[in-house]
């Protein structure tokens, strides 16, 4: 086994680790959702706001997990270790 | 897998596919607008009513996140997430999303950037604007310059990891839908309606709102 196998083996498998930051990003849009969903059963009437800041603080929250991927992607597709 | 294919250059500029299809975007919001304000008239027609509720969504969008006194950025908004909305659609009609390549995120979020400092160092005058990096202490300094240097590159994280990872589950759905032709048909399109329509238009609207409140925030002084 050469060096250049180990280095890509050790790449896939760091790009599979670094996806376990999407666990974060999936906790907190759903505990934001389901916030949401508490906000528009007691105020039906404000759904139209309540989806639109759930859909901002989400999409904001998700940035870490979207830094995972991109580091998965890089592990993948554009290595700087090769 | 690949990354956006080289056409070719063109005085030493590389023309890839994401410039290509920038260009056909731009095509399309131009015709697009080129229709809607054709003939405007006092009693409007069907298309006139469409863009007029169009114009004043964003009108209540812009009052709502910027304040009534900030009006005059209107059309800029507009124009972006009209833009970004387009681009990012590009999937539907079976083109590389030029969002799903670094360059044309990462321009969209500089020129916000630019404008966010430009308006900040407007609204609030010059001490002000330095008293903006001592808040509210003065060794906090350091913090406040990563915090300012970080708003672009998460801006163009965000919209670009999105997109390319959209990008890629169509390309490996594809794929791997060769094997099985039968539910060709009927797998691809909940996907493009998932990651094109919808993360799309969410991203497009996420990136216009960041813009508008990072910039009011700047101009306004407390």
């Amino acid at each position: 086994m050469d060096g250049l196998s180990i280095i890509k083996a050790a790449s896939a498998i760091g790009a599979g680790l670094a996806m376990i930051g999407g666990i974060g990003p999936g906790l907190g849009q759903g505990y934001a959702a389901g916030k949401a969903s508490e906000a528009v059963g007691r105020q039906p009437e404000a759904q139209g706001d309540i989806i639109k800041t759930m859909l901002i603080g989400q999409a904001v929250g998700e940035t870490c997990g979207i830094y995972s991927l991109i580091v998965a992607l890089i592990l993948i597709f554009a290595n700087p270790f090769i | 897998m690949n990354g956006p294919e080289l056409y070719g250059y063109i005085f030493g500029i590389p023309i890839t596919e994401t410039i290509v299809n920038t260009w056909i975007t731009m095509a399309i919001a131009f015709v697009v607008c080129f229709l809607f304000t054709r003939n405007l008239k006092k009693h409007p027609g069907k298309l006139q009513v469409i863009g007029e509720m169009i114009i004043n969504a964003i009108d209540n969008l812009v009052a709502g996140n910027m304040g009534k006194d900030k009006m005059f950025f209107a059309p800029y908004i507009l124009s972006l997430m009209m833009f970004l909305v387009f681009a990012n659609t590009c999937g539907m009609y079976d083109l590389r999303a030029p969002t799903a390549d670094i360059s044309f995120p990462l321009t969209l979020a500089l020129i916000t950037f630019v404008l966010i400092e430009v308006f900040t160092w407007k609204g609030r005058g010059p001490k002000g604007y330095f008293k903006e990096y001592i808040e509210p202490f003065p060794f906090m300094f350091p913090i406040n310059i990563i915090e300012k240097l970080s708003r672009p590159v998460s801006m163009t994280f965000r919209i670009f990891g999105n997109l390319l990872g959209g990008v890629i589950i169509m390309i490996l759905s594809y794929e791997g839908l060769t094997g099985l032709m039968g539910l060709a048909l009927f797998i691809p399109i909940p996907l493009h309606f998932y990651l094109d329509l919808f993360v799309g238009c969410i991203q497009a609207f996420i990136f216009t709102t960041l813009t508008m409140v990072f910039i009011a925030r700047g101009m306004d002084v407390e």
